[in-house]
């Protein structure tokens, strides 16, 4: 129920007072509502969820990963 | 897809699973929140990678399942009408109310039909003014903000044929019920990542004190899962209990505010009943007063109807992660998925689901991991 998809925005418009748009989900595109999320525009990756952009997936903290790999590299060479 | 299948890579998930039996020195028994994870962690049989002294339990965030025997026989009653388009999520479709579900409603010539997005229910009230359409609103906090947004649309649109048959729940107010059971064997969550992108986890931080218990803000992915287990274990074993974002490309600390706003503007707390559990106080949201002429509750008489639910069932135990899903004696026998007796094996994110498709046999009396420290 609380899936949510990441897709990217292509493009943004209005329809019936709400801001819209369409999201690429890797090559599916359908429409998605912006409205919650005004600081996405085109290109930005959001997190969709029953059709609204929920939240703008961060590029920065996306390295999150890479950071935890790293940490647990060298965690790995210490003593437990 | 982006986003998605850099978290799905075995090797550095099987890093940080390396990387949790290393820290891991002393049995801990976590429970991911979300019915999405239980079925992630399921799916790909993260449970049985793990230490066998770290046990998943599996919590109550499963809309479907938690949502009241009451309010799925109203749904029935309601889309039985032969005036009503009913609308909803299509994993609401099988849960079985006291005696037949919406299938069957349909089957019978009522006008039931699945929805992507809440506005799509909007856009066929528009398209059916000699119709009532009513939407099955039911869902955590993830889903409150598309809800509340197809009231105010309605409103906005001026439509007098769109309602709402709301059964929204949070869930720092189930947390509260399960960390203050005296059967509570729960020492940390992995918070769901969903809800939190909406609500933030400002409200985290005074349940971790409170209850000494460590709450991690946890994805979906395979690569998010292991990361927040990885959180919860390392504080747990330093002691700590923090509320901790392991979600971060998805979750900041307020949320999102517009649609906190908007939620506030739509709904208020009060009483709900969640289904294998029973009443938790202020853990649900309903529409306000100013949006009653929304409300499907008021709009149809349906008040007087009294559900049976099954005697066998344990789910109740199982969502509060008290028990797990073989220790009931009509798993898998008396109860599947094609003829579920409760909440947990209703749902596709149940918890008993979620075993019984993925062939999870109880664990053998003394079994060690497959792999050496």
């Amino acid at each position: 129920m609380c899936l949510g998809v990441p897709g990217r925005v292509v493009d943004v418009y209005e329809a019936n007072g709400l801001r819209m748009g369409t999201a690429d989900f890797g090559g599916v595109r359908r429409e998605v509502c912006l409205t919650y999320v005004p600081e996405a525009g085109v290109d930005s990756y959001v997190l969709v969820h029953v059709g609204f952009a929920i939240s703008v997936i961060s590029e920065d903290e996306a390295q999150e990963t890479t950071a935890l790999l790293e940490e647990i590299g060298l965690l790995g060479e210490a003593p437990a | 897809m982006k986003y998605i299948e850099e978290y799905r890579r075995a090797e550095s998930v099987q890093a940080v699973v390396e990387a949790i039996r290393r820290r891991a020195t002393h049995p801990w028994v976590l429970m991911e929140i979300c019915g999405g994870q239980t079925h992630s962690i399921v799916r790909h049989g993260i449970d049985q990678l793990l230490p066998p002294d770290l046990e998943l339990v599996h919590g109550p965030g499963c809309p479907v399942c938690v949502t009241p025997l009451e309010l799925v026989d109203k749904a029935l009653a309601i889309a039985s009408r032969p005036e009503v388009i009913f609308t909803s999520y299509g994993d609401m479709l099988r849960v079985p109310g006291s005696g037949r579900d919406l299938f069957t409603v349909r089957a019978a010539g009522g006008d039931v039909r699945v929805v992507y997005t809440p506005l799509d229910a909007v856009r066929l009230a528009q398209e059916n003014p000699e119709r009532e359409v009513v939407f099955f609103a039911i869902g955590f906090e993830t889903t409150a903000p598309a809800n509340a947004m197809s009231a105010w649309q309605a409103r906005r649109l001026g439509l007098r044929n769109f309602s709402l048959l709301v059964s929204h729940v949070r869930v720092p107010p189930a947390m509260h019920a399960i960390l203050g059971s005296p059967l509570n064997r729960v020492q940390a969550f992995l918070a769901a990542g969903h809800v939190c992108a909406v609500m933030g986890y400002h409200e985290y931080p005074p349940i971790a004190e409170q209850y000494r218990v460590p709450i991690v803000v946890t994805g979906f992915e395979p690569l998010d899962i292991v990361r927040g287990i990885y959180r919860a274990v390392l504080q747990l074993e330093r002691g700590q209990a923090l509320a901790e974002n392991a979600y971060r490309r998805a979750v900041r600390f307020e949320g999102n505010r517009p649609a906190q706003e908007l939620i506030q503007q739509t709904f208020e707390a009060c009483d709900r009943a969640w289904r294998g559990i029973g009443v938790i106080p202020q853990s649900g949201w309903r529409l306000r007063e100013e949006f009653a002429g929304f409300d499907a509750e008021r709009r149809f008489d349906v008040a007087a109807i009294r559900p049976q639910e099954s005697p066998q069932c344990i789910s109740g135990l199982i969502l509060q992660g008290q028990r797990k899903p073989h220790d009931c004696g009509a798993f898998g026998t008396a109860c599947t998925p094609e003829h579920p007796l409760g909440a947990t094996m209703v749902s596709s994110e149940g918890a008993c689901t979620a075993y019984y498709r993925y062939g999870r046999e109880p664990a053998p009396v003394g079994a060690t991991a497959e792999v050496g420290p």
